[in-house]
Parts: C-alpha cells; sequence; structure tokens
C-alpha cells in the first residue's frame, strides 16, 4: 500500500548503499529531483539503470553516487554527450564505472520479464551485432516449436524503480498521461517503488492514455511539483530546452561541474516540500 | 558528426549546402503514405520536410511511442511533447518495439552513426581503444540494432569522410549487410537492410550480388575523385554514375522554414 512521504523521508527509507536503481522516464517525466535527492543523501556504489540515461544521471555519476550503469543510450538529447558519463568510463572519474550495455528493445524486454515474473524476455533482437560479446545479460534460445534462435534476455528486477507522475490521489493511486516510457514496467519489476507527483488530487479523472498504477503496486509517493524539471511534465510544464544546452558547458569541465553539484545540489535547500 | 561540408553550389538562383542537399534527398527517398521509423536530427529533419512536401500521409514514428506524430515544428527530442500531442496514439516502449517495430510493420528505419563500413554496417559504440578502454565513448545503440533489423528498408544518413566511411568498424552496433553477399540472410535479419545511404557527396547503393556499398548518384558540384577522397575503403563506382536533381525552391524553402523552428543544431 502506498504511503505519502516527504521526498528526502522517501529517498532515506527506500534507497541505500550499493542497492539497484532506476529511475525511469524517456524523456517526458524524468525523476530528476528524486535523483538529486540521491546524489544530496551520498548514495555510492549505485547500480543505475535506465534506457536512457541523460543529464541527471550524469549528475549522478559525476556526483560519485554509481559503480556501474546499465542502459541503452547514453546522451543529451538534442545536444550530444554526457561529459560526466564519459570521463567516468574512459578516465574513471571520480569513481570507475562498470557498464551493462543494451539496445533499447532488450532494454524495454527486460524490464518486461521483471515485471511479468519471468526470469527473460524473448526477442528479435542483436543479431550480428557485438553487443552479446560485451554483455553477459543477452544470449540465445531456441524457439521450442520452430527452433529458430531468438535473442534472450536476463529479467531486470531493480530494488529500486523510481518515476515521475502528473498526479496522485489522497490514497496513493497514480496516474500519468502522455509520453509514458517503461515507467509501469519500472515500478511493476522493483522490489520497492517511489513515484513522485506534481501534484495530489482529491480524485483521479481517465486520461486518454493514461496509466494508472493502483497504490497497492506503489510503496511510496511524494508530492515534488516541478519534480521532472527540466524535462517536462504534460499539461504542467514545458521541457526546459536550454537547461541541455547549458549542461553541456557545465559538464565539460570538472571545476565547473563541482562548483555545481556545491552550490545547486549539496549546499542548497533540501528538495522542495 | 563534424561541422557540415558547405559545398555553396548555385544551380539558377537557389545557392544550397551539401548538407541542405542531402537533406532534400533523404525526405524525396520517403514514399507517401509509408511508415517511418525516425530518430532525432537529420532523419526527423528529412521526415518532417517529406511531410510538409510530396509525402504528407507519410507515418513519422517515434521510438517514445508516438505513432503518426505531425509535430507542426522540429523536435528537440525524440519525446518531446508535441509530438505526443499530435500522435494518432502514444503506446509505452516496449509496445513500440515489440508491436510495432519487431514484426516489420515499418516500410523505412532511417540511420546515421560515427562510422559505416562498405556493407553498411553501423557503429554508434565506441571509437578506438577497444570496447573496455575506448578512445571516445558514443551514446551507444539505442533503438538502431532493431531498426536496422527489421525495419522493411533502412536509409542510411551521414555525412561522408574517411572518419566516418571505415574499413573496419571499431564496433558493430547495428547490421547492415555483414560481411556481405547473402550474409544479412543467413543472420536471418528479416528486413532488406540498408538500400540506399544518402550522404554530403551523394547516393551509395549496394551492389546486388555483393552487397558492397557503390557510389550511384554524384551531388551537385561533386566529383568521382572527392568521393573516393571522402571514403575510408576503396569506393566502387557504378558503371551508369547518375546525378542528383539540386533542391527545388519549394524543398529549400520548406527546409529553412523548418529548421528555423529549432534554434538548436542537430545532435550527433
Amino acid at each position: 500500500m502506498s504511503r505519502t512521504r516527504q521526498l528526502d523521508e522517501a529517498v532515506a527509507e527506500l534507497v541505500g548503499d550499493g542497492d539497484v536503481v532506476a529511475l525511469e522516464g524517456f524523456t517526458h517525466l524524468i525523476p530528476v529531483a528524486a535523483g538529486h535527492e540521491i546524489i544530496r543523501q551520498r548514495r555510492r556504489d549505485l547500480t543505475l539503470c535506465r534506457m536512457t540515461p541523460d543529464v541527471v544521471y550524469d549528475q549522478l555519476i559525476g556526483a560519485g553516487c554509481a559503480s556501474k550503469l546499465v542502459f541503452s543510450w547514453g546522451g543529451n538529447p538534442g545536444v550530444g554527450s554526457l561529459h560526466r558519463f564519459r570521463d567516468a568510463i574512459q578516465r574513471s572519474w571520480p569513481v570507475p564505472l562498470e557498464i551493462e550495455e543494451h539496445s533499447h528493445a532488450g532494454m524495454a524486454n527486460r524490464y518486461v520479464a521483471g515485471a511479468s515474473g519471468l526470469p527473460f524476455a524473448v526477442l528479435r533482437g542483436y543479431t550480428g551485432t557485438d553487443l552479446p560479446k560485451h554483455t553477459d545479460s543477452i544470449k540465445t534460445v531456441s524457439c521450442p516449436f520452430t527452433g529458430e534462435e531468438l535473442a534472450a534476455v536476463s529479467a531486470l528486477n531493480p530494488d529500486v524503480g523510481i518515476i515521475h507522475a502528473q498526479q496522485a490521489d489522497k490514497q496513493g493511486n497514480v496516474q500519468m498521461w502522455g509520453i509514458t516510457g517503461v515507467q509501469k514496467e519500472t515500478v511493476l519489476a522493483a522490489k520497492r517503488s517511489l513515484v513522485t507527483v506534481e501534484e495530489t488530487v482529491d480524485e483521479l479523472v481517465p486520461r486518454p492514455g493514461g496509466v494508472v498504477l493502483p497504490k497497492w503496486a506503489v510503496t511510496a509517493v511524494a508530492e515534488v511539483p516541478g519534480g521532472a524539471r527540466p524535462s517536462y511534465a504534460q499539461g504542467y510544464y514545458e521541457r526546459d530546452n536550454d537547461y541541455y544546452q547549458q549542461w553541456d558547458l557545465i559538464s565539460r569541465d570538472r571545476e565547473k561541474f563541482q562548483q555545481w553539484l556545491d552550490t545547486e545540489i549539496l549546499d542548497a535547500e533540501r528538495s522542495p516540500r | 558528426m563534424t561541422a557540415s561540408v558547405s559545398a555553396g553550389t548555385s544551380t539558377g538562383d537557389a545557392e544550397f549546402t551539401a548538407d541542405e542537399m542531402m537533406t532534400v534527398a533523404a525526405a524525396r527517398s520517403l514514399g507517401d503514405g509509408t511508415a517511418c521509423f525516425v530518430g532525432i536530427g537529420l532523419p526527423s529533419t528529412a521526415a518532417n520536410l517529406a511531410r510538409r512536401t510530396h509525402a504528407p500521409d507519410l507515418v513519422l514514428i517515434y521510438e517514445s511511442g508516438t505513432l503518426g506524430a505531425k509535430p507542426d515544428q522540429l523536435p528537440l527530442s525524440i519525446g518531446d511533447g508535441i509530438l505526443a500531442d499530435t500522435a494518432d496514439s502514444v503506446v509505452s516502449v516496449p509496445e513500440i518495439f515489440n508491436y510495432w517495430l519487431q514484426p516489420g510493420r515499418v516500410e523505412t528505419g532511417f540511420l546515421g552513426g560515427a562510422q559505416v563500413d562498405k556493407y553498411g554496417n553501423i557503429n554508434t559504440t565506441v571509437i578506438g581503444g577497444g570496447y573496455e578502454d575506448p578512445k571516445v565513448r558514443l551514446p551507444g545503440a539505442g533503438g538502431a540494432p532493431e531498426i536496422a533489423a527489421s525495419c522493411q528498408q533502412v536509409l542510411i544518413v551521414m555525412r561522408q569522410n574517411t572518419r566516418s566511411f571505415v574499413e573496419t568498424l571499431d564496433f558493430v552496433t547495428s547490421v547492415g549487410y555483414g560481411s556481405g553477399g547473402d550474409d544479412r540472410e543467413r543472420l536471418g535479419l528479416r528486413g532488406a537492410g540498408p538500400v540506399t545511404v544518402i550522404t554530403d557527396m551523394g547516393v551509395l547503393e549496394p551492389d546486388p550480388d555483393t552487397r558492397e556499398l557503390t557510389l550511384t548518384r554524384l551531388g551537385p558540384g561533386v566529383d568521382v575523385e572527392q568521393a573516393r577522397a571522402a571514403t575510408g575503403w576503396d569506393l566502387r563506382v557504378a558503371d551508369e554514375l547518375g546525378s542528383q536533381h539540386p533542391p527545388t525552391e519549394t524543398e529549400l524553402s520548406v527546409l529553412r522554414e523548418l529548421k528555423a523552428t529549432i534554434e538548436n543544431g542537430e545532435s550527433t
């Protein structure tokens, strides 16, 4: 049964050092405030999972929270590279970063298997690529009916799944709409889950294409208005494209990044309440 | 990718760059009423140009789950709100890959990359130094491996130079024709693979037997020696070498209006 929490309390309660943590969001509804709270609480040795690690993952990696990244596309969408991610992989700064790399189709199916309680998922994928040589969670399996060889990817079951949604009601039922990516699968695959929301409403009004997560499928809900910025929340605010551009300049330089980390995160007020 | 090669070619009154020619050529290759799996950057620009010119019923599919997006401006990312707002349907990411891409429902996949080899295989993962200790770490696969495998056909759009058109890839992220010949069929990949490679120098197409990419059309103002010099392997040239039609006034003006809707340059 989901419980309403302050963001800092929820992160303290749910995310521990060494955990496997997925903060999912596909361009839209990225749980950035929750990521910043993890940095602020100085979590270490996390295995971070995300199909599209972008700016908030660059920040978590640069802050030294992660020892491993499980992903399928790491970049600053529409801008270019993630410099903290590259620095960690190419020069082990601030700490070495192990990677486990997939394609989008593979990662999506790993969450589906995790949410389904299956040990692996089957797909047509990876054939002829170099990815299986480097990623142990990609194998092949023969179809028991036709004998066809298909790709198999192991289930992904994070210790903690964190997403951002538009609304929760007072009981802790959650609704999100617009591009909802792989967030439902992330919550259902995870052992514990946290949903940050733009607002708490008296009653959830069904939306076209809306995804509802019932309260008993979510561990904790925290109201964090603006919690997806600089990404966007459909119906609430637009994507802050300038932030993504500016991040390129800040993240290129270790000192500038460290300054940003100190002033914007570590010495900043606690998360919005 | 690096800065554009500005050919600054002129035909009649129209001045255009090699990049504009490349985008227009990519747009022209998209048939009206077909479905196209679009990545951000040049493919998205080309697909949106096609929809505003000869292909008003082109179906734009973005991997964020937006089917039939009709943006009135160029999106900066594959998940911009404008794509969801204008889509026929918005589906989850597992669904876009499993139900829509995997069974071969999408006619055309659009891919770019940091490196391509003579068989149309693509690298978007690492450059130099090996996988464990790369000289340059690139974003990685994203949707590309399965787009390359499962779309009915693939268009590759890339600027042509000796760093990008290489003899041997540093990493095979997405498969074109593998090691050539019938390797793609032997691997069991269902789509036809990269049928056209559009560059800022012209157009390359696979040889019907060997599947080696062959220069079949030259861009305006480009000669064979320039195209060869921009290729990291010994580039084959078709016996009957064609030339690309320069962009029309309409194509150019629509393209420039589109580009003006986005403040930022194209992503890599």
